[in-house]
């Protein structure tokens, strides 16, 4: 009898127990202030922090924000940003996000900069059905290295950036009536940008060859070679004028002198990746002018944010006021994810329910600082594009600028300069 | 005609590998110290010379004066107050102390100088090119050539022709009976490690010119170094030389099949040498 009411006791003390997380929970909307917790991946240090460098930056405006608390259904919720740095490392990425979701217990988990932060957070959140948002990672490695199936796509996982497509129609744009002759020469690494790139059937190829444009790829060679002199020998004798791929800097670097040495002087030379920063195209000295680069972002884009109301410009101002350094393309996309999760949470029938959450982030349709997010306008399931143009690095003053030389991609954006030939 | 240039532009490459790997090959040889911090090293010789170069208006090239000594002393002043206590009869202690090295120096250099690629500007000599018959030498390669030639010849001679390589020599064979005929064993090692970085210093320059280097570039640096080593033969200079062309050519001529084997094929080669020869191709004699 006593044995059987010990049994009984602990019986309802375990269930008690195991419910209490759940009760717990459900308290909190009761709460005095409600709070939500947002966890942010972002490679803070590494090969890739430059993608992170203005975090503090946007962080700090960010959370002045959102200690106004934001409001849903009527009630000021009050949003905590838990940032944790994935070191550039995937195998990292993935551990901060299942701390995150774990320890943290966060309601909504975010994540930026390339695939190897976006798609390591976005599988341990699809893992734990926590709701996570994404940018900065072209869509077509976001998607489908993460095993993505076009009909059913994702449950808990949202992307918005632009992808290989826009890149490709952008990319011919500019160099279209600009008097290089129509023969290209592709630099792609094996690497999963890389491999994307110069995809026969989905990469740059394919359209190349519809554009009339001759291209040469002698192809995928090894991330931080030491030596580009047989794609140059390749590309000489194929008569190329126009040079383009996706390259880390540093193979950029080495490929750039090594063409000079060589005698090989191409009109124009586009290449994705390497030429994001002006640190990078600072460091080429005065072999950088004249460079081009897919662009995502700038000061001059028409938009502004629907959180804070600062344009693109002011955003751009400030960061470079607070830091003393030149604007970057991730500072605009940085401010958006965040501008994103302010709107789902204040549009979210019931912030308790991760389902809710879910469906609020699928019905968005914001105008944020990067351009327009719907995810129920993108190429697949779960992803949503923003606008993507090209530009070219040109002399302003003491200083370089990237320049907008085309907008055929996105006419609401306009044009600074106009594209100059090399050499 | 183009595998003719294949080779040579391999060939000039390996005189930048030779002087990543103559640093470590040294230390090896001296006191048996695998410095997995070395490729950071490097790269932290190319900040130096990016400070100074800047700071200063210099020419990268002419920095060296300045970057050499610099990093001389701080290996001199890292032996002596860091590894000289992690020094004996076990080769991981100080193998692992040299590992936390690196992961220090990767943290300082993005504190310090954030995670941006630099490039150190050497002005119209980057791409400065001569032409020989249908092949075009940069006149950059040609010169990291002539020095990597330079400093083996250097060392080679220091080595086997003055009282420091005798000691040198001596505290490798044995550090007690060395030690006994009145050697400063803390003092040889301080030396060894301040030539070792001087070397390591110039490589540093030599690699900012060449391309963009940024806090985390040493690690993919130190495989190269440690497999010129190998293939060269452990603690022969000469052959670290060799090593670093072998493995040069290896790579441009794996690329001149396809890109992809680049680096593949230095790596090939690298292990076909020490399946066959492990202790490389030109063992030390009395080693």
């Amino acid at each position: 009898m006593l044995k059987n009411l010990e049994r009984r006791h602990f019986l309802t003390g375990g269930a008690a127990l195991l419910a209490a997380p759940a009760i717990l929970r459900a308290t909190r909307a009761y709460a005095q202030v409600p709070v939500l917790r947002v966890g942010h991946v972002s490679p803070v240090t590494g090969p890739l922090a430059g993608f992170a460098e203005a975090d503090n930056y946007i962080l700090q405006a960010i959370s002045e924000r959102f200690g106004q608390g934001i409001e849903n259904n009527g009630k000021a919720w009050q949003v905590e940003i838990v940032s944790k740095d994935s070191q550039s490392n995937p195998n990292r990425a993935a551990e901060v996000a299942s701390e995150l979701i774990l320890d943290d217990e966060v309601d909504i988990i975010v994540a930026a900069s390339t695939p190897d932060t976006v798609n390591p957070v976005s599988d341990q959140a699809e893992l734990n059905e926590i709701p996570c948002i994404t940018t900065d990672c072209p869509w077509q490695p976001y998607f489908f290295e993460r095993g993505g199936d076009p009909a059913g796509g994702f449950d808990y996982t949202y992307h918005f950036f632009w992808g290989l497509e826009d890149v490709i129609v952008a990319f011919l744009a500019m160099w279209d009536g600009a008097g290089a002759a129509k023969t290209v020469g592709g630099l792609f690494p094996n690497d999963a940008d890389g491999n994307a790139w110069g995809d026969a059937e989905l990469g740059l190829p394919k359209p190349l060859a519809e554009a009339g444009y001759a291209l040469t790829d002698p192809g995928r060679y090894q991330p931080m070679s030491d030596d580009f002199s047989n794609q140059i020998s390749a590309f000489k004798a194929a008569g190329c004028e126009i040079v383009t791929g996706n390259m880390i800097p540093p193979d950029f670097a080495t490929f750039w002198s090594q063409a000079a040495q060589q005698g090989f002087n191409p009109k124009i030379v586009t290449i994705g990746k390497a030429l994001l920063f002006p640190s990078v195209v600072e460091g080429l000295g005065d072999r950088g002018i004249g460079l081009s680069s897919e662009l995502w972002w700038s000061p001059s884009h028409p938009f502004s944010s629907s959180l804070t109301g600062i344009s693109s410009a002011d955003l751009a101002a400030g960061y470079t006021q607070a830091s003393g350094r030149p604007w970057t393309q991730p500072i605009g996309f940085k401010h958006a994810l965040f501008e994103v999760v302010a709107d789902v949470i204040a549009r979210t029938e019931d912030l308790e329910d991760s389902a809710a959450i879910l469906a609020a982030i699928a019905g968005t349709d914001l105008e944020t600082i990067v351009g327009p997010v719907n995810w129920s306008t993108g190429p697949v399931r779960n992803v949503t594009k923003t606008p993507l143009v090209a530009g070219q690095w040109q002399r302003e003053g003491d200083g370089i600028d990237l320049k907008i030389v085309t907008n055929a991609t996105a006419p609401d954006i306009p044009v600074t300069g106009e594209l100059q030939l090399l050499g | 005609m183009d595998w003719i240039n294949a080779i040579i532009q391999g060939a000039l490459l390996g005189g930048l590998y030779a002087m990543f790997a103559a640093g470590l090959s040294l230390i090896f040889g001296v006191m048996r110290l695998v410095n997995i911090a070395h490729g950071d090293l490097i790269v932290l010789s190319a900040y130096v010379a990016l400070t100074t170069s800047v700071g200063l208006g210099l020419n990268p090239l002419l920095a060296l004066v300045i970057v050499v000594p610099v990093m001389a002393g701080f290996g001199y002043a890292l032996q002596r107050l860091v590894l000289n206590r992690t020094m004996g009869d076990d080769l991981l202690p100080p193998l692992l102390v040299t590992f936390g090295l690196s992961i220090i120096i990767q943290n300082a250099l993005l504190m310090g100088y954030s995670a941006d690629p630099q490039k150190l500007q050497a002005g119209p000599i980057e791409t400065a090119s001569v032409n020989l018959g249908p092949i075009t030498l940069g006149v950059m390669p040609v010169m990291v050539f002539a020095i990597a030639v330079a400093v083996i010849a250097g060392l080679q001679w220091m080595f086997y022709r003055t009282a420091l390589g005798r000691a040198f020599r001596a505290t490798s064979d044995r550090q007690d009976i060395a030690q006994l005929m009145g050697l400063n064993r803390a003092h040889v090692f301080g030396l060894a490690m301040a030539l070792s970085l001087a070397v390591t210093a110039i490589a540093g320059v030599f690699l900012g010119i060449r391309t963009s280097f940024d806090p985390a570039a040493g690690a993919s640096r130190l495989i190269f170094g440690f497999e010129a080593v190998i293939i060269g033969g452990l603690g022969n200079l000469w052959g670290t030389l060799w090593g670093g062309i072998i493995l040069g050519v290896a790579q441009t001529l794996g690329a001149k099949i396809n890109p992809g084997y680049q680096i593949l094929a230095g790596h090939i080669v690298f292990l076909l040498i020490l399946a066959v020869r492990p202790r490389g191709l030109f063992p030390r004699m009395d080693g």
